[in-house]
């Protein structure tokens, strides 16, 4: 059953308003970092004479954020890889192999997942400061991977204990070893589970702040969401340069996100919580 | 979990351990053990650097529910409950409602834009309101003095009664498409028989809601509420970025608590007992809504 146009055209109308609501602040700053100082005194959402790139340059080499984007992609690279690849093998372990003992140790994989960041926060900088690993990207990645595989394995293992047994069965008595069942049988059907737990690792890592914020004091360590942070204290007046900064931050997860959308949108509606 | 062993004959029964210790170590390491040890610094009174660590008991927690400051950073967690969860999901529902199950040619459109807030980092989405709310060039603020309510354009996020809603209101804002999607999603499983039966049986609109469509998305509800409770009850970036709990303590919340305890006044056994109390909060309420969510399934099983 379809809906006539006459019904469809308010219901059209609710959803324009409701979306608008969201796009309307994002196209506004998306704007503003075209803009001159004086163009932005002028009207919110008068548009900018020229779309000149030079705010996103001053950010870009006066605001460091050339160097902040480096360390976003290293952090969220290493963090993503590592997490999946040891997701996929603890998730493998409690979806299709023999663990004595499984049934403590979901429960424990799953209290990482539910626990606010506060809650490790403090110990981690005193561990991060024993063995001596403050102010070096290792003490955002590792804390990371940790939080990581907690949601990873609990993904993964939902995926491995669907996949029909007969598949793993018929490659045992061909002589695959679970290894390689693992990798040539079931890793390839995997795809889809692995591309959401990648989008969401990668969007989770990118955007994380409070970890960020307090496991790295040198600022040439910072991730893009703790410069901006800075930025935004130290150039509170200088809104195109602000915004300018905020779409460096923002593009990749949104260009991220367009690509993979039905990805995400699985991902967050089966329970995954934003961090 | 199903009863099968998953072993296989002549295959060690330890096998699944090899392939789960290398997660289940970096996983201890980094998150678990941490965890116990913020539960043991709560029983201790540390300034974070010297060497005298001294155990002092429950005095935190004494100190903690006597505190006015943390009554009030947990009463701020609970308004944002209303703003990170009530009203998206009250939002959600009614736009779901309306929308209803046929669907909607472009849908695809508006989904992309109304999960949009979910993707963008907090301290983006704290960049853009500031703007939004800034009281001198700010859009709200033009747009209040255009339709002639200058009185309204007062400075937002620097007000002592406005701060706390306003900042709210932007979590209304992150979290209000993702409820309406997710329920959306869930009527496309709801029976179109149900809505034929009541209409024939004449409920009106409102009644099919209440009786069809709520009970149907009780699964997609016990989510919403899940995700935005703790988005609420863990708020910090979004705080930091806008108000840093200000003016005053108008906008504390309990996570920001925690960071200046342990980072602006060196007192990391009290802002470990902060943070105890605040993950207990977190587990016990997430426990609970999962229950609740389980009988749901047996019930209609």
């Amino acid at each position: 059953m379809k809906y006539p146009w006459k019904k469809l055209l308010p219901r059209y109308l609710i959803l324009v308003v409701f979306m608008l609501v969201v796009l309307v602040p994002i196209w506004g700053m998306f704007t503003s970092a075209f803009k001159t100082s004086t163009e932005v005194m002028e009207g919110p959402f008068s548009l900018p004479s020229d779309w000149s790139l030079e705010n996103f340059e001053q950010a870009w080499r006066v605001g460091r954020f050339n160097v902040f984007f480096k360390n976003s992609v290293i952090v969220a690279t290493a963090v993503v890889i590592s997490s999946v690849f040891l997701s996929t093998l603890s998730g493998y372990a409690f979806g299709a192999l023999p663990l004595p003992g499984k049934n403590w140790l979901y429960p424990l994989m799953l209290i990482g997942y539910m626990v606010p960041f506060e809650a490790v926060i403090i110990p981690l900088y005193n561990l991060m400061d024993t063995i001596g690993i403050t102010d070096t990207l290792w003490a955002l990645i590792l804390p990371q991977v940790g939080l990581s595989v907690s949601f990873g394995t609990m993904w993964m293992s939902s995926f491995f204990e669907n996949t029909p047994r007969e598949l793993t069965d018929a490659a045992t008595i061909d002589g695959c070893s679970r290894w390689q069942t693992l990798w040539y049988i079931l890793w390839p059907i995997a795809k889809p589970a692995v591309t959401t737990l990648v989008v969401l690792i990668f969007m989770w890592t990118w955007n994380e702040f409070l970890l960020a914020l307090v496991l790295v004091q040198n600022e040439a360590l910072r991730t893009l969401p703790v410069g901006l942070a800075f930025f935004q204290g130290k150039y509170t007046a200088n809104i195109p340069l602000m915004a300018a900064g905020a779409i460096i931050v923002a593009l990749p997860t949104i260009l991220i996100y367009i690509l993979f959308q039905r990805f995400f949108i699985r991902g967050m509606l089966g329970g995954a919580v934003k961090g | 979990m199903a009863n099968v062993t998953n072993k296989y004959p002549g295959e060690s029964r330890w096998k699944g351990w090899w392939y789960l210790l290398p997660a289940l170590l970096v996983y201890l390491l980094f998150t678990f053990l941490p965890i116990l040890e913020t539960i043991r610094s709560s029983f201790y009174q540390w300034d974070g650097f010297s060497q005298n660590k001294t155990w002092i008991g429950i005095a935190n927690y004494v100190e903690l529910f006597s505190d006015p400051k943390f009554h009030n950073a947990l009463g701020n967690n609970l308004i944002f409950v209303i703003f990170y969860s009530i009203i998206p999901i009250m939002i959600g529902l009614f736009l779901a409602s309306l929308l209803s199950r046929r669907p909607i040619p472009g849908f695809a459109f508006f989904r992309t834009a109304l999960f949009l807030p979910q993707v963008i980092s907090m301290v983006v989405v704290g960049v853009i309101w500031r703007w939004m709310f800034n009281p001198t060039f700010g859009p709200i603020n033009t747009f209040l003095r255009q339709i002639g309510l200058d009185v309204f354009a007062i400075s937002w996020l620097g007000d002592f009664t406005w701060a706390l809603p306003a900042v709210g209101g932007i979590g209304t804002w992150v979290q209000y498409g993702f409820c309406m999607v997710l329920f959306l999603a869930g009527m496309q499983h709801i029976q179109d028989e149900y809505y034929e039966a009541a209409s024939l049986d004449g409920a009106n609109a409102f009644r099919q809601f209440i009786h069809i469509t709520v009970p149907g998305l009780r699964s997609e509800i016990a989510v919403a509420l899940v995700t935005t409770i703790i988005a609420a009850l863990r708020v910090f970036d979004l705080v930091y970025t806008t108000t840093r709990g200000g003016p005053g303590e108008s906008t504390m919340v309990t996570g920001f608590l925690i960071y200046r305890a342990a980072f602006t006044n060196n007192r990391i056994g009290y802002a470990a007992a902060i943070a105890t109390v605040l993950t207990l909060i977190i587990l016990i309420i997430s426990l609970f809504i999962r229950r609740f969510q389980q009988q749901g399934i047996e019930e209609s099983a």
